[in-house]
């Protein structure tokens, strides 16, 4: 069982290969929308791929106003 | 479809459709790749009745208000045909608002009945928010886990009263929805849409677009949104359509959604459909020299054969692994919410998928115009639907002016805000707030904005009114929020920003703290109602006698600056 620092690690580590950024470059308490620059849809096709990764379903209203990867970590630590 | 013109409320239209297409399926519920359900007319009748039985049991009566906050399900549906048949108004609110907007929007409304969803309510029944909402009396809550607290709600399944509901007629004049169009924070604008509205919005519509037996609209855009309502919800179903709703929207599932239920109709906002553009672009892109030679040839051949009008059946034929993509059998895809460029309308049409795009309000009745492809053209929003009168007021030299719309379809004022509405709506005349002109074919073009907010691509209409509560008791003199826009108006509908204007403190700078204090405040923000910019004003703001800014009185006097300069990065 991943501990919920691993998670978010993970988490990260994922998102700057999604997003191509050099690794390391991304914080938990970094703002995906503003960080990233992200709009919703690419919010969307992020949280996929982290389904993919964790073996997860993240229902849609669980993501719902979630802006940072600490919180998104927790969420998806919740269903781990 | 119906004869719509016989009916005096959408209650009244929905309780025959039922009747008169029982056999037709009427919506289909997936989550990720399995079906939840499909639903005939006659179906949808025995969920809905029951329902409507217990509600008027519980003593929901005519011109009660009920409210809906849920995701796209068929339980929405159900829910507003119960409240319809049962003589109430619908106040349809966005799932996406904060617990506390959500409070203010159903105080406001004086809903008596909420109907949500048990995530939803998870959060809004813990929200001190809910204090203020003190007609509420009723709440029911849709899927809770088998030993939830419902925190006082009823579980939507168990609400079934025992025999016939009493249909209860309502007049064409009466309210039947009340529909937010902005206003969280700030003047909350809850338009008064009247059954009269829909019912000639419904039929404008269809004349153009025409639903049928067999055809499936795939509903994407939120119910609560005054596109889906008509085109998801009571056109298809005064039709003996069906509506395909996904409890996920995430892209591959929708993208799968196309071929697996033979969607006929789709609408989107503008950042969907273009993420819809790049995805495609990709892959052609990818094609080899030799296939995307060929390829480009066909598309040629496609765009000189439907210059005049789509032609369907040879678009499919000619690329017909691209209309495979989308199912076969899409015929058009609808855009609204907010601007969309030509150049992506241009880039579905070339590909046999036109676009209808269109231009509307919600306090219009949701569309005022749209394009009805006689040919197509990208660089319009189209002509006036049937019954609309579109005007253009104080026309400069090259015909741009205030767009102003009479019509049926126009809500009856803005709940409990007279003079609002007597400053939106004057002598008949709704006052929508936009620029443009009409060419010499008759198709309206847009071309910016003479009011004071901004439409994101994603359909959100952004009030700088509403979100100034985010900046409430900043160390600063005064502050104001703007649309960059609307202080230095340009002629153009994209890449709409708010910029914040302070008024420091003498001898005050900007400081380090200052800016990560109102970066704080920004990003506590939605995403999409955030700032881009600050503008620095040296002076005190104009104000009223009651000390409110004046707000016009304050842009002209920002515009002196050069935009360029003016706007610092925060």
């Amino acid at each position: 069982m991943r501990t919920l620092e691993q998670t978010t690690q993970e988490v990260l580590d994922l998102a700057a290969t999604h997003f191509q950024l050099p690794a390391g470059s991304l914080a938990p308490g970094d703002d995906f929308f503003k960080k990233l620059g992200l709009d919703s849809l690419q919010t969307l096709e992020m949280l996929s791929r982290l389904e993919n990764h964790f073996g997860i379903e993240l229902p849609d209203y669980e993501v719902q106003g979630v802006s940072d990867f600490k919180t998104l970590a927790e969420r998806i630590q919740s269903r781990l | 479809m119906l004869d719509l013109s016989k009916y005096q409320s959408i209650g009244e239209a929905l309780r025959d459709a039922l009747d008169q297409f029982p056999n037709e399926v009427c919506l289909i519920e997936a989550d990720r790749e399995r079906e939840k359900e499909r639903l005939t007319y006659r179906e949808f009748k025995a969920r809905a009745h029951p329902l409507a039985k217990a509600l008027q049991d519980a003593g929901f009566i005519a011109n009660d208000r009920a409210s809906i906050i849920m995701t796209n399900q068929s339980k929405w549906l159900i829910s507003a045909y119960a409240v319809f048949f049962s003589g109430g108004a619908l106040v349809p609110l966005d799932y996406k608002l904060t617990p506390e907007e959500q409070w203010q929007l159903l105080r406001h409304s004086g809903a008596s009945v909420l109907i949500t969803e048990y995530p939803i309510w998870r959060q809004l029944s813990t929200s001190p928010g809910r204090a203020a909402a003190t007609k509420l009396q009723t709440v029911l809550v849709t899927e809770p886990p088998p030993n939830a607290d419902l925190a006082g709600a009823r579980r939507w399944e168990e609400l079934r009263g025992e025999g016939e509901p009493v249909f209860v007629p309502r007049g064409c004049k009466d309210i039947a929805c009340i529909v937010y169009s902005s206003g969280t924070g700030g003047r909350p604008k809850g338009c008064m849409m009247t059954h009269e509205n829909y019912l000639e919005q419904c039929v404008a519509l269809t004349s153009i677009y025409p639903f049928w037996p067999g055809v499936r609209y795939l509903s994407i855009l939120p119910t609560n949104h005054a596109i889906d309502f008509m085109v998801g919800f009571f056109g298809p179903f005064t039709c003996g359509a069906a509506v395909v709703h996904l409890r996920t929207l995430r892209p591959e599932f929708v993208r799968e959604a196309f071929p697996k239920y033979k969607i006929t109709y789709v609408s989107l906002v503008p950042l969907v459909l273009k993420n819809l553009q790049k995805g495609l672009q990709t892959r052609f892109d990818a094609l080899s020299p030799g296939k995307r030679k060929v390829f480009n040839a066909l598309v040629a051949i496609n765009k000189a054969l439907t210059k005049g009008r789509p032609l369907p059946g040879i678009s499919r034929l000619l690329l017909k692994q691209v209309h495979q993509a989308f199912g076969g059998e899409l015929r058009t895809i609808i855009v609204g919410g907010a601007f969309t460029e030509p150049q992506t309308l241009q880039f579905f049409y070339d590909l046999g998928i036109p676009v209808a795009n269109g231009y509307g309000l919600t306090e219009a009745g949701t569309a005022i115009t749209v394009n009805d492809l006689k040919p197509f053209r990208a660089d319009t929003v189209g002509k006036p639907l049937p019954g609309m009168e579109v005007r253009i007021l104080n026309p400069a030299p090259d015909g741009v002016g205030e767009v102003a719309v009479r019509s049926k379809t126009v809500m009856s004022g803005y709940l409990n805000e007279p003079e609002l509405t007597a400053e939106t709506i004057v002598d008949g005349w709704l006052m929508t707030g936009d620029l443009g002109r009409f060419d010499a074919t008759g198709h309206l073009q847009l071309s910016g904005r003479k009011k004071n907010m901004i439409v994101t691509e994603e359909g959100k209409n952004i009030y700088p009114e509403d979100i100034e509560a985010a900046f409430e008791s900043l160390p600063v003199k005064e502050f104001c929020v703007f649309a960059a826009n609307y202080i230095w108006p340009k002629r153009s509908m994209v890449g709409e920003q708010l910029v914040l204007v302070l008024h420091l403190e003498q001898g005050q700078q900007l400081t380090d703290p200052l800016r990560q204090d109102i970066n704080a405040r920004n990003n506590r923000l939605l995403n999409y109602k955030r700032i881009h910019g600050i503008v620095l004003l040296d002076e005190d703001f104009p104000r009223t006698a009651s000390l409110k800014i004046k707000r016009n009185a304050l842009a002209e006097r920002v515009a002196h600056r050069d935009n360029a300069t003016a706007v610092l990065p925060l």
